[in-house]
């Protein structure tokens, strides 16, 4: 038999390898999955991971890489803080739905106006909404110690009514002959968030999540509060003992994950999505929960996890539309990865020996 | 030569046992014997291996080599119900009690055939009556002291009837008159025929107690010999290996007020903690006061009310006469308060940091490791490096997690982070604890050196050597209650075992038998 040895350190080696031996893994799982599914396996794979960056159609696909990661990768960035610091924010697709209306609010407001301030106020306002989102679990938690995993999560569900709502009533567009859904930005280039080169894909929420990757980093190894949020999430204890205030960490991690689910919904609306609709957001607040833990909880693994989420995505939806896989299937294929990166966690702190029967 | 070598009387002997763990030998060719009838003494440092090699007798690890032999047969046990069932009975340091089943329940849950709950009621009951260790079956053992739940283990042994009893560390948890009972109780024991196997590091126990000493160092046994014929300072330096100097006082004036508390009361944050109440003291500048009291009595609860973890109304803490008691940690730090718990891991230490990461822990705010929120890792580094250098933490550099380091090498390095801060009040719970004695006599003078330059320093222990050692005047905390202090100079055992307290009714029971 073989028993689990803790290590005295964790392992530098394992702590970048898991997610290597993870990828892999899933990949071998996967193909099983897709043969009991009377697929070819090898095609499959090639289609999800090989086609999109190289094959017939990339020209296309290569952009719509960093559309998806794009958010992906700043919510993420954002969830990945509060995870360190033991606050579990499930609700980052409810903020960034309110992050999505609130900038397009402005912006609509604005409309037809043509100034320069329009947009940068409205990335404000995006912010902002997804910020007073997050602050609704994050102030019932210090004051009342209600658990934000709950509260956070059931916030998704009114995000979703109010975003139902402005998509019909108070957004709607006045010239839409009656159709729900607002008016769209492509025709509004002072709150547009175009296409920066033409081709990659990238627009100012790519930019921004690189620039969240970035501050990220800088904050967990160089800031104060960033050795704050690892120390409370790793000994909590150790943590007041250094005169961290828990209630300060919640508020300021649940603000700062709000703050960028709400500049992802703001990009989104403003960029691909172009304008509020019914069926506006489209999971990335809880994607961006497997990225984060995909990429370790650090911002360039982040950088990294978004990227290879974006990839199964786009490669899944291609599976499903060329070889007829069903797109539970693919899901089924996502969750995988997240499995086995959590199941090889393990190897980080533990090493597998044989186990001598005789000792207990 | 002891009896080790008559042989035909022995209950059980170790015959060249070793036990290794990846890494460390924690037995090496151990050999002694223990007689029939005798109260018997491991004695070691921490690490020394006297864990590992009773938890061979009890069968609960396998020696790699080497046997033993029970009442004259080759003895292995594969499990401890192999152990009891031959009549080893142990009881352990830590209890394995159930705070929410009564004194029976427990003891049930400890056999393997327990009988009907009101027959066990009443043996229990006979058990305690005869051997002077009153318990009520029916009581919930929550509501029990330490000593008390001891008695249950305790109890829940002797229903075996065990013909080699191990006991291990057990008087780390009573007052010196629950300890008296229990020697009372082990010498009753030993009187009816039945061996002790006696583990401990307290030296004077082991002299008024054991017939024979058996001394483990690093593994090995390094000696033995007749406590009683022994003094308490050759025992040390053989289990120490190296000669000991008591830590040196230097007379000091007693300066201002430099911590005061005034009727402090809070209730405990911990689940099942015990509250604060109306506690009132003064430290001076350069005053030791030693905090006495047996485990669970408002140490923890103390600790936290005085760093700041845990916020009380301004006036209560003061320090050089600013009311701090509404201040967090990080602020009392900066009015000259550094602190160290008792817990080093988890609570002084964040186990899987590094140490420089674990230095800047405490040290941000007074060794000004920060500016504007961004860490100076090279100086948290040298500080954590001066740490590890001034106080001789054996490690193999400052990258190391806290959790590699041994317990009293991490004590150290916590001790020393908080002492090298130039502090003015110092308040540490437990500083010596599960540490060796040459690292313990090493803390000790550190503190007393900090005292000498002019902090106030409150050392909270259950060590009353060590109290009696660095401490100019002594209190004692009881079920959350602090004693008022008084000079050491001039106190007896018996008037600290008084203010100490917990033993309740138990001299009586002694005296009726």
């Amino acid at each position: 038999m073989l028993k689990l040895e803790k290590r005295p350190t964790p392992s530098v080696f394992w702590g970048r390898a898991t997610p290597v031996l993870a990828v892999a893994l899933t990949m071998v799982a996967g193909s099983l999955m897709f043969a009991a599914l009377g697929k070819n396996p090898f095609e499959a794979i090639r289609t999800i991971f090989w086609d999109p960056l190289f094959g017939e159609f990339a020209w296309y696909l290569r952009g719509q890489l960093l559309v998806k990661a794009g958010p992906l990768i700043l919510i993420a960035v954002g969830l990945s803080l509060g995870f360190r610091a033991g606050i579990w924010n499930i609700g980052a697709e409810g903020q960034y739905i309110m992050g999505a209306i609130c900038g397009a609010a402005v912006g609509l407001a604005a409309y037809p106006t043509e100034s320069r301030l329009i947009f940068p106020v409205m990335v404000l306002a995006g912010a902002f909404g997804g910020w007073v989102w997050a602050m609704i679990p994050a102030i019932l938690k210090t004051r009342f110690n209600t658990n934000e995993i709950l509260v956070s999560l059931m916030l998704v569900y009114v995000a979703e009514t109010v975003l139902a709502m402005a998509s019909t009533g108070f957004l709607r567009n006045p010239d839409g002959a009656g159709f729900p859904g607002s008016r769209n930005f492509s025709s509004y280039p002072a709150a547009a968030n175009p296409e920066l080169l033409a081709g990659t894909g990238l627009h100012w929420g790519g930019v921004a999540a690189l620039g969240a990757v970035v501050a990220a980093y800088v904050l967990l190894q160089r800031h104060i509060l960033g050795f704050q949020i690892k120390l409370a999430g790793q000994a909590p204890r150790a943590a007041r003992f250094a005169g961290v205030s828990p209630n300060r960490l919640v508020v300021m991690c649940l603000g700062i994950a709000g703050a960028l689910a709400g500049l992802a919904g703001m990009f989104e609306v403003t960029g691909p999505a172009g304008q509020i609709s019914i069926d506006f957001n489209s999971n990335y607040g809880f994607t961006a929960i497997i990225v984060a833990f995909l990429g370790r909880l650090n911002p360039v693994g982040i950088l990294f996890a978004g990227l290879l989420m974006a990839l199964t995505y786009i490669g899944g939806e291609m599976a499903s539309t060329n070889l007829g896989l069903p797109s539970a299937a693919i899901q089924a294929f996502q969750g995988m990865l997240l499995f086995f990166l959590l199941a090889c966690d393990l190897l980080t702190n533990f090493r597998i020996v044989p186990a001598r029967k005789e000792v207990r | 030569m002891t009896a080790a070598e008559t042989g035909a009387g022995d209950l059980l002997r170790i015959e060249g046992v070793t036990k290794a763990y990846p890494g460390v030998v924690a037995n090496s060719d151990v050999s002694f014997a223990i007689a029939q009838g005798e109260v018997h003494a491991l004695l070691g440092e921490n690490g020394a291996g006297k864990s590992t090699l009773v938890k061979m007798i009890y069968g609960l690890v396998k020696p790699d080599a080497g046997r033993m032999i029970w009442r004259g047969a080759p003895f292995a046990p594969s499990q401890p119900s192999a152990a009891r069932s031959s009549g080893i009975a142990m009881v352990f340091q830590h209890f394995s009690l159930f705070e929410a089943l009564n004194v029976a329940e427990n003891v049930a849950l400890g056999m393997e055939t327990p009988p009907p709950m009101r027959e066990l009621a009443a043996r229990i009951r006979a058990v305690s009556e005869e051997y002077g260790l009153p318990l009520d079956p029916s009581r919930m053992v929550g509501d029990l002291s330490a000593g008390e739940r001891q008695r249950v283990e305790i109890i829940r042994c002797l229903l075996q009837s065990p013909k080699l009893l191990i006991m291990d560390e057990p008087t780390s948890v009573l007052t010196p008159q629950e300890v008296e009972i229990l020697f009372q109780t082990l010498r009753q024991l030993r009187s009816e025929g039945t061996s002790i196997l006696y583990i401990s590091h307290k030296l004077e126990e082991i002299r008024t107690l054991c017939d024979r000493a058996t001394v483990l160092r690093r593994g090995k046994v390094v000696g033995a010999c007749i406590p009683r014929d022994s003094t308490a300072r050759e025992m040390a330096e053989m289990m120490v290996g190296t000669t000991l100097t008591p830590p040196e006082r230097r007379a000091t004036e007693k300066g201002e007020v430099a911590l005061g508390v005034s009727d402090l009361s809070v209730a405990s944050p911990i689940p099942f903690g015990t509250s604060l109440k109306a506690i009132s003291f003064t430290v001076a500048r350069g005053e030791v006061l030693g905090i006495a009291g047996v485990a669970g009595n408002g140490q923890d609860e103390l600790l936290l009310a005085l760093n700041g973890e845990l916020r009380v109304a301004p006036d209560r803490v003061r320090i050089h006469g600013k009311s701090v008691g509404d201040l967090g940690p990080t602020d009392r730090r900066r009015a000259g308060l550094v602190s160290a718990p008792e817990e080093r891991l988890g609570h002084a230490a964040a186990p899987n940091m590094t140490l420089t990461e674990n230095a800047l822990l405490s040290g941000a705010v007074r060794q000004g490791l920060t500016a504007r929120g961004f860490i100076d890792w090279r100086g948290t580094e040298a500080f954590a490096e001066k740490i590890i250098e001034s106080f001789d933490v054996r490690t193999p550099g400052t990258h190391v997690a806290a959790r590699a380091l041994s317990g009293g090498n991490l004590q150290k390095f916590v001790v020393g982070r908080e002492l090298l801060q130039s502090p003015e009040v110092i308040v540490i719970n437990q500083p010596t604890w599960g540490v060796d004695a040459a690292a313990a006599a090493a803390i000790r003078q550190a503190i007393l050196d900090c005292a000498a330059g002019g902090a106030a320093v409150v050392v909270i222990s259950q060590d009353l050597d060590e109290l009696l050692e660095i401490a100019d005047s002594f209190a004692a905390l009881n079920e959350g209650r602090l004693t008022k202090p008084r000079p050491v100079q001039g106190l007896t055992i018996d008037e600290i075992g008084l203010m100490m307290g917990g033993a309740h009714g138990m001299e009586v029971a002694h005296h009726a038998g």
